[in-house]
């Protein structure tokens, strides 16, 4: 008796349950695969139409949205500049909120303000970018700058977040010796933890960056976009990737519109490529 | 009605003098019908990844006695007792050797399913899990109603009998609706083991289910088990001696030779024998508390 | 009132002590602490401030207006109100089932070194710049859709009040399409975390009384993990609201009340990032601030509810990106 109820589908409720497990597993292997089709038919795409636009024109010539397309050698040059401020403004100042939060945030001012971290993760940035053409653009004019700031703000919750939870990882015993040999803490943080968690921080910024540097929306409001070179931050619309992407998209002309997508392919490969630099120091990190 | 109409189908079926003796034991007006069956393990052994944890068990475990696993920690009694109704498999890198009969089937058999296994072969963990979601009527009635539907009357009557073959009922019956984690810890543990008996297995495996409880829950455990062996074969993994000479027919006794050595069943008899005659130096060492 | 802030702070205490570098050091990091709640309002109040001279125009009435005629300087968010709750509730749907499938296919499923290379492939979907979405979502998942789906489609729901009329390639639908991909990191990834923080011993207690996999999943380990899941879903819902470039490019701007997600619609998003650059005068501009202001409301409503939610419900640090 025991030697048939052990196998499986001795009853017709047995066939059932086991039926529908089986269905589910398959579901479960269905939209995982969904996911990760459509990762490989985004990417392919913009690989193959965009491998076909690149040539040494297409990286030395500026933006055109107009006749034959032209290449994206200002949009280069601006979305460089404008990441690099924005890394220059947005991670020492996430890098110092991160440090508030582990160091001084276990209260209920932290916890409130880690809150609003979180939250802030979440805003549109297109609600940041309207608040820089409101702040800056009406008073400067289009400006880089601007742009750049308005990344940093996206930016900054990442690396606080980031950086408080890899200060929080650092062994109280590290701290502790350094205190205990009588420095104060600012050096215990600025000499032994801020060193010790230096990978994380890293990490957490290369993904801030990388999410950064393919946003578009903030820069409409500050950069606006040019068909010129423009090597001054400080004033004047300037072109970024990202944005002559979107200008691309919504032209009629054909070559602008494969132009975009060797811009898309260019945009694709640095956000892709940070986000590989930025597993690669995780994992070497956690190797360690 | 019906299940009187099915128990006395499946008594004739198998007639054994030791099933029908179990049947007289059956109390009048529990809704229950059950047939303890015996274990037999040879040749075990169970790894977790490259690691072994336990190597060439033999153990005959008899029905309707409770057969006790003792030893010092990490000598692999909780593995043991996981590989006894394949719970062992679901770690990662769970993998045995050896066979397990329940009956004289293999439970690690080709065609075995180890869902109809654990059914078979109910366990009672280390902490009290009950599904915090569901409220302690529901506890019980969680595994009957993955089966098949039951009608209402019929589920009110498995919960009464559950729930007092595990001594809870008179603690919960009135507030049957409150959630399951609303009750004390070993409230909890005997919600757990009515919630095994509901959906009445064969063999009882019970991991430490007292080692997070004062010695009061401890003893309404004990006793329960000592009625729950009229009708089910039960293992219980115990750290607590003076728990396996009290309440156990059988014991057996795991040693570690070497940290890092997979754990062996040192020695296996007759509780009374464990406990007053050992024939290995360790097992006396163990049992009168002298190392572990 | 400084003194007693900075008492509060054991500022004077550290001072005293000679010990400047320690007091100068908790200065600057509670300053850019509290820089983050700072720009966090600031952000909200100068979308307001901006958004003034239409309130003054328009009034609370702006809210529950259809109108939008820059020549008339007439101007009304409930159109794209309307568009963008729309399309951040069918992408939030559908994302929903794929995304929780994907987290149970790596929790209950997938091996350690599967989980690991799916989690990361998973997270790639979330880093793909929102514009290449827009651009792949109108040049090549639009055409596949009228090709390939809308033929069949169509005979079978076209009959459904909210699916009629004939399939654009720029549509409510197709933006919805991306938003789902696009939010479905985000409802895989935080699902993933949660599922991962249901105790073993709740799936260990459901498989010993003989469940299935599924059966063990769908009872014991979702309605311990159903607060976090919401709390997921709620975020992922906050996300595809907030988010621009791709709906701004495929959605059409058609800036009405849009009676069948396979028309052309628009959101609060994609009407600001579309009309910025022609808005001319005040009113115009403020308007679209106004709006921005709007949607700043909704998403950080959203995002409040779905953190807390989140928070009650998870253990362990949640990650502000969604992230793996």
């Amino acid at each position: 008796m025991a030697a048939g109820q052990l196998e499986s589908g001795a009853t017709a409720s047995d066939r059932r349950r086991k039926l529908m497990d089986k269905f589910m597993t398959g579901v479960a292997y269905f939209f995982t695969f969904i996911a990760i089709a459509v990762l490989v038919w985004v990417i392919a795409y913009v690989i193959v139409r965009g491998i076909s636009v690149w040539s040494p024109a297409f990286f030395s010539e500026n933006t055109a949205l107009f006749g034959d397309g032209g290449g994206i050698y200002n949009a280069m040059y601006g979305t460089f500049v404008i990441v690099l401020m924005a890394i220059a403004i947005g991670v020492p100042m996430g890098i110092m909120a991160g440090i508030y939060l582990a160091e001084f945030g276990d209260n209920r001012l932290g916890d409130f303000i880690r809150f609003i971290a979180d939250t802030m993760a979440g805003i549109p940035s297109i609600a940041v970018g309207l608040f820089m053409y409101g702040l800056l653009i009406l008073i400067m004019g289009w400006n880089a700058f601007a742009g750049a700031c308005a990344l940093a703000i996206l930016m900054l919750p990442v690396v606080a977040r980031t950086t408080e939870g890899i200060i929080r990882l650092v062994p109280g015993e590290i701290r502790e010796a350094s205190l205990a040999l009588g420095l104060p803490q600012w050096k215990t943080m600025l000499r032994v933890v801020l060193p010790t968690a230096a990978g994380g921080i890293i990490t957490g910024a290369f993904l801030a960056v990388a999410r950064a540097a393919g946003e578009t929306a903030p820069l409409i409001f500050t950069i606006l976009g040019s068909n010129f070179f423009n090597s001054n931050p400080m004033e004047g619309a300037m072109a970024a990737v990202s944005l002559y992407v979107y200008q691309a998209s919504s032209s009629p002309y054909q070559a602008v519109q494969e132009a975009g997508w060797g811009a898309a392919l260019v945009l694709l490969l640095f956000v892709l490529g940070l986000n590989f630099i930025a597993r690669a120091i995780a994992f070497t990190q956690k190797q360690n | 009605m019906e299940r009187n109409k099915t128990k006395e189908q499946t008594s004739k079926e198998k007639a054994t003098p030791k099933r029908e003796s179990q049947t007289e034991q059956r109390q009048a007006g529990a809704p229950m019908e059950h047939t303890a069956q015996s274990m037999e393990v040879n040749g075990l052994n169970a790894y977790y990844g490259g690691f072994k944890a336990i190597t060439d068990i033999g153990m005959k475990i008899a029905p309707n006695k409770v057969t006790a696993l003792i030893g010092p920690s990490g000598c692999g009694k909780s593995t043991f007792i996981r590989t006894l109704n394949r719970m062992h498999e679901v770690a990662r890198g769970g993998r045995v050797e050896g066979e397990v009969l329940l009956d004289g089937v293999d439970i690690y058999g080709k065609n075995v399913d180890p869902v109809q296994v654990r059914r078979k072969i109910g366990m009672v963990f280390q902490k009290p899990n009950p599904f915090p979601t569901m409220t302690i009527y529901d506890n019980v009635v969680a595994g009957l109603k993955l089966q098949k539907r039951h009608k209402k009357g019929e589920l009110d009557d498995i919960v009464e009998a559950s729930l007092r073959q595990s001594a809870l009922w008179d603690e919960v019956k009135n507030k049957l609706n409150d959630s399951g984690m609303s009750l004390s810890g070993g409230q909890q543990q005997r919600l757990c083991i009515a919630r095994t008996l509901a959906v009445e297995p064969e063999v009882i495996l019970l991991d430490e289910p007292a080692s997070a409880l004062d010695p009061m829950s401890t003893m309404k455990i004990e006793d329960a088990m000592l009625e729950l062996k009229k009708r089910y074969t039960i293992v219980i993994v115990t750290h607590n001696m003076q728990q396996a000479s009290r309440a156990s027919d059988y014991t057996g006794f795991f040693f570690i030779e070497d940290m890092g050595e997979p754990g062996q069943l040192w020695e296996f008899a007759e509780t009374e024998k464990i406990f007053t005659r050992p024939e290995r130096k360790e097992t006396e060492d163990y049992v009168t508390g002298r190392f572990g | 009132m400084l003194s007693a802030l900075a008492s509060r702070f054991n500022l004077l205490k550290q001072f005293r002590q000679g010990n400047f570098g320690d007091a100068v050091f908790k200065i600057l990091a509670y300053f850019f602490g509290l820089f983050l709640l700072f720009i966090t309002l600031f952000i909200m109040y100068q979308l307001l401030f901006q958004g003034i001279p239409a309130i003054r125009e328009f009034g609370i009435g702006f809210l529950w207006s259809t109108e939008f005629d820059p020549v008339q300087q007439q101007f009304g968010a409930l159109q794209f109100i309307q568009g963008t709750l729309v399309t951040a509730f069918i992408s939030m749907f559908l994302a929903a089932p794929i995304g929780i499938g994907i987290a149970a296919f790596l929790v209950e499923i997938a091996p350690e070194r599967v989980n690991r290379v799916v989690g990361f492939l998973v997270e790639m979907l979330a880093a793909i710049p929102s514009v290449v979405y827009g651009l792949w979502g109108i040049f090549v998942l639009a055409p596949f859709l009228r090709t390939y789906v809308e033929p069949w489609l169509i005979p079978v729901v076209g009959w459904i009040p909210g699916f009629e009329g004939p399939f654009r390639g720029y549509s409510v639908f197709t933006a919805s399409l991306v938003l789902t991909i696009m939010i479905l990191p985000t409802v895989a990834a935080i699902s993933r975390n949660v599922f991962q923080a249901v105790p073993r011993d709740q799936r260990e207690a459901m498989l010993a009384l003989g469940s299935t996999r599924w059966e063990m999943f769908s009872q014991a380990v979702l309605p311990y993990a159903k607060g976090g899941v919401i709390g997921a879903l709620a975020l992922a819902l906050g996300r595809a609201a907030g988010e621009t470039m791709a709906v701004t490019i495929i959605i059409g701007n058609a800036r009405r009340v849009f009676t069948s997600v396979f028309d052309q619609g628009a959101t609060i998003a994609s009407v600001i990032a579309g009309n910025f650059t022609d808005a001319s005068g005040g009113v115009y501009i403020s308007s679209l601030f106004l709006l921005g202001f709007v949607l700043f409301i909704l998403t950080l409503s959203i995002n409040v509810a779905a953190r807390l939610l989140i928070r009650a419900t998870s253990t362990g640090p949640t990650n502000p990106t969604g992230g793996f």
